[in-house]
């Protein structure tokens, strides 16, 4: 009797546990069922639907258009007189490395990884996410040759470390080529500190690379005829990293200014064996687009930013525009603090400079960044199966008028301007 | 990343970039902007220019929908509805129906002309780093009227801008307000060393902060900065002094003129209340401070960008002075909302101050005007958000009489646009400078018309 009792007690007790354990999971899980109503949905894939709703199930859009029908249980945001656009994705940034943005003690550094340097309390996150901003990839300076890798994240301003890591990412690698390298190294005398300097260093570090594969794979031959004396290579981070990207395992990431350090960087890869995703800043990407359309690689820049030196002399607000007329997919991004919170109004600038539609505006800061960042079948667009990371604006996104009013990711609101404090839904103001 | 800070150099090193610098830059610099080139003829005095409907943002007065405004001799002649405007014989008529038409932007504080390439120091003329108190340089002794920066600036409305010496001395030399088009620094530059900054925002530490200025001289800290504020005050007061009493004891034959000194001769109007002082300081603690030492010298101010004031804003409306404000992207700090800067132009007209805008930059000039739609996106009206960057500076620098709305008498400053002039949608299709039709031509649309094939 006691002891079937004290089982029972036992039961309730651990099932009560259970039962607040799940509650407490219940809460910080997204609600299942989130119906977004009568707003304007700018797709970026399907064109603009004036009165529109999305519904989104377990943090994916399940479906979008003028006509949703959602179970009577989902959460309903009524966003009408507002728009909604995917979140802002910015393909380049630096913010929250706590500024451990160069290790340039050596030209070539591609065994650095940003994530080591990854502050998730960086309140520069929350400022982006205020700004619409859902996605971004923060990546290692321009001082090198070759740089460290990326870390992708997704702004979830408030939670933990992990949580902020975009899942499955890409890898991505930076390269850099032209005055920063040239500065740097070469105010110290050492090389590079020319342009032929530059890609010398480069192209010796991608030889090495693949002599390191050479010895991996003579390695694994000596193994599979089961030669005894076998002994693995010894291991080294830089030349991993390296190999990585002639095995096609990385994503390349080129800072370039000027136009004939994009038809070098071309010739380079494809002697090397590997794919160029995107082109850096690329300011002067107009003059060579069809060479850069040819060889498939996308470019990543900003709307108007010039003058700053020699090389963003030639630098003209039409860039983008003439570029993704020649068809280059082309994304806009910050690489500052302060742009990272208004990517929308760069975008705006491409209506101006060069009258692409505000669809076509919106795609630079969206599918497009995507697109760069490898990410495109996931993210950047309001389609059924992609991650539910949207904003919902105030005004006209793409305008001077645009304001976040609420930003989800993944189907749960991390910011809502209404709210008082700093408008964050998961960071308590003190949390740290 | 865009810039990476210099590491320190060999001097031969150096030299040899310089000279190398030199020659490139004069290489490079060489080709003449027709958009520059030489000025206008002007409009002969007979013909008139006449903007034939569209909607005229009059600034002072209201909007005028189907308006007409006529220029002549290079100013405003007439302005009104179409119908009830007499259009002068001979005219020649633009059509600018459908268009946007409001008064030249003016930038209250730009680098334009002390800049061309930000990394090359040798385009550079910001600032004089071997001393805090040069109220005797003015920026209208280096301004470069030829800048390929100005034509891509004015592209977007903005014809009239000061040039103001960079912000890390505490006196850093005066400004001049300069009209955005013209033959020569000569006819550009339209007041010369009319106002001086007093910069106090903790940046001013000459000698170093224990960092990366350190040459261990003073001043290093704010208290000596201040100090250092208050003895040059002091010192323009006694020369001033010394000059009053020589002026009165002329006519005695043994009365010798006190020796003349540049800097505080500079000061003097300063001292004496004749003249403006653009006082900026962001956080309250640094704004009070350099207040204090203002109205202890009883010195004539206006305040400039206070972008961390929040906390003290009444203050700084009790002082009923103007605010330059901003810039707007200026970046909160960790403990503040993200917007407290943003709300910050709306709030300080909330509360009666009168505000006006500033680009505070050379490249990015070009952007005022969409500073002022954020501002207005964050609830400063549209109206006032226009006129920070129009009538309110005119007032704030004593030339309302001249720019800063159309109005007839005003000189012909003047944007046609495709709509909004505070959102960047909007393309700028027409300017006049002075009753001058400048070309719609920068260094910048040469570039995209020889690659646009």
């Amino acid at each position: 009797m006691f002891p079937r009792t004290l089982k029972a007690l036992v039961g309730v007790a651990l099932c009560s546990v259970l039962l607040t354990a799940l509650a407490a999971r219940a809460q910080q899980e997204p609600p299942r069922e989130v119906l977004i109503r009568n707003a304007r949905v700018m797709t970026v894939t399907h064109g603009t639907i004036p009165n529109g709703s999305i519904l989104i199930r377990n943090g994916k859009i399940a479906a979008v258009g003028a006509n949703v029908t959602a179970p009577a249980s989902a959460t309903i945001i009524d966003a009408a007189g507002k728009t909604i656009t995917p979140g802002i994705i910015d393909s380049h940034s630096h913010t929250a490395l706590r500024d451990d943005v160069n290790e340039w003690t050596s030209p070539v550094v591609p065994h650095m990884q940003m994530v080591d340097a990854f502050d998730y309390t960086d309140k520069g996150i929350y400022r982006a996410l205020a700004g619409g901003v859902t996605s971004a990839l923060l990546l290692h300076g321009s001082a090198d040759m070759i740089g460290g890798e990326s870390v992708m994240i997704k702004t979830k301003f408030g939670l933990g470390r992990d949580q902020l890591l975009f899942p499955n990412a890409p890898r991505i690698i930076k390269f850099a080529s032209g005055e920063n390298p040239k500065r740097v190294f070469g105010d110290r005398g050492q090389m590079p500190s020319t342009r032929m300097g530059n890609f010398a260093v480069m192209r010796e570090a991608l030889q090495q690379a693949r002599e390191y594969i050479r010895e991996q794979d003579d390695y694994e031959v000596k193994v599979k005829r089961g030669e005894k004396d076998a002994t693995p290579p010894k291991r080294d981070l830089k030349m991993e990293a390296l190999a990585d990207v002639l095995r096609g395992k990385m994503i390349v990431h080129a800072h370039v200014y000027r136009a004939d350090e994009f038809l070098t960087e071309i010739a380079i890869a494809k002697e090397f064996g590997y794919k160029l995703r995107a082109f850096v800043h690329a300011l002067e990407a107009y003059k060579v687009p069809e060479q850069i359309a040819a060889a498939g690689v996308g470019v990543t820049t900003f709307a108007d930013w010039w003058g700053y030196k020699h090389e963003a002399w030639d630098a003209i607000p039409w860039n983008a525009t003439m570029l993704m007329r020649k068809g280059v997919v082309t994304a806009i991004d910050s690489d500052s603090d302060d742009f990272i919170r208004r990517l929308n109004q760069e975008a705006a600038k491409l209506v101006r400079y060069g009258g692409i539609s505000q669809e076509e505006a919106l795609k630079t800061v969206t599918l497009n960044a995507a697109w760069t960042m490898g990410i495109e079948d996931r993210v950047g667009s309001i389609d059924v199966g992609k991650d539910a990371d949207l904003v919902i604006w105030d005004g006209d996104p793409i305008s001077v008028y645009g304001i976040p009013t609420k930003v989800l990711i993944d189907g749960v609101v991390f910011f809502d301007r209404t709210l008082p404090g700093l408008g964050t839904t998961f960071y308590k103001e003190g949390q740290w | 990343m865009r810039t990476i800070h210099q590491s320190s150099n060999h001097l031969c090193r150096l030299l040899f970039v310089v000279v190398l610098l030199i020659t490139f830059a004069f290489a490079q610099k060489k080709p003449a902007t027709p958009a520059q080139g030489k000025p206008a003829q002007q409009p002969t005095a007979t013909q008139a220019i006449v903007l034939k409907g569209g909607r005229f943002l009059t600034v002072s007065k209201g909007v005028i929908e189907n308006g007409a405004l006529v220029i002549q001799n290079g100013k405003i002649a007439a302005i009104g509805p179409l119908a009830s405007t007499s259009i002068p014989a001979r005219a020649r008529v633009i059509d600018t129906t459908g268009m946007t038409i409001y008064p030249g932007l003016i930038d209250s504080e730009s680098q334009l002309g002390l800049t061309e390439i930000s990394a090359d120091e040798m385009t550079n003329d910001l600032r004089e780093p071997a001393d805090n108190v040069v109220p005797h340089m003015r920026v209208s002794d280096a301004f470069h009227a030829e800048s390929e920066v100005i034509p891509v600036t004015r592209l977007n409305g903005i014809t009239n801008a000061l040039v103001v010496a960079d912000i890390r001395n505490s006196l850093p030399g005066q400004t001049s307000l300069i009209q955005l088009d013209g033959g020569s620094a000569a006819d550009m530059l339209l007041i010369r060393d009319f106002v001086l900054p007093l910069n106090f925002t903790g940046d001013q530490r000459r000698n170093g902060n224990g960092r990366s200025e350190s040459r261990g001289g003073f001043p290093m800290t704010r208290m000596g900065v201040a100090a250092q504020l208050r003895q040059a005050l002091l010192d323009a007061q006694d020369y001033a002094r010394k000059w009053d009493e020589y002026e009165r004891k002329k006519n005695d034959p043994k009365a010798t003129p006190p020796k003349r000194d540049l800097k505080l001769e500079a000061l003097v109007p300063y001292v004496q209340g004749k003249k403006t002082v653009v006082i900026s300081a962001n956080e309250p603690s640094d704004l009070q401070a350099a207040v204090r030492i203002a109205q202890e010298f009883g010195l004539k101010f206006v305040l400039n960008r206070i972008a961390h004031a929040q906390p003290v804003l009444d203050w700084v409306a009790s002082l009923k002075v103007p605010v330059i404000v901003g810039p707007i992207y200026e970046l909160p700090k960790d403990t503040e909302r993200y917007d407290a800067v943003y709300r910050l132009p709306a709030e300080l007209h909330k509360r009666g101050v009168k505000i006006a805008l500033a680009s505070y930059d050379a490249h990015n000039a070009r952007n005022l005007p969409y500073q002022a739609g954020y501002a207005a996106a964050w609830g400063l009206p549209a109206d006032e958000a226009l006129k920070a960057i129009t009538l309110n500076p005119a007032e704030i620098w004593g030339v309302a009489d001249r720019l800063g709305s159309l109005d007839v008498g005003k000189m012909a400053n003047i944007v046609v646009a495709t709509g909004d002039p505070l959102d960047m949608k909007t393309d700028v299709k027409r300017l006049f400078i002075a009753g001058r039709e400048v070309p719609m031509v920068s260094r910048q649309t040469q570039l995209r018309d020889q690659y646009t094939k």
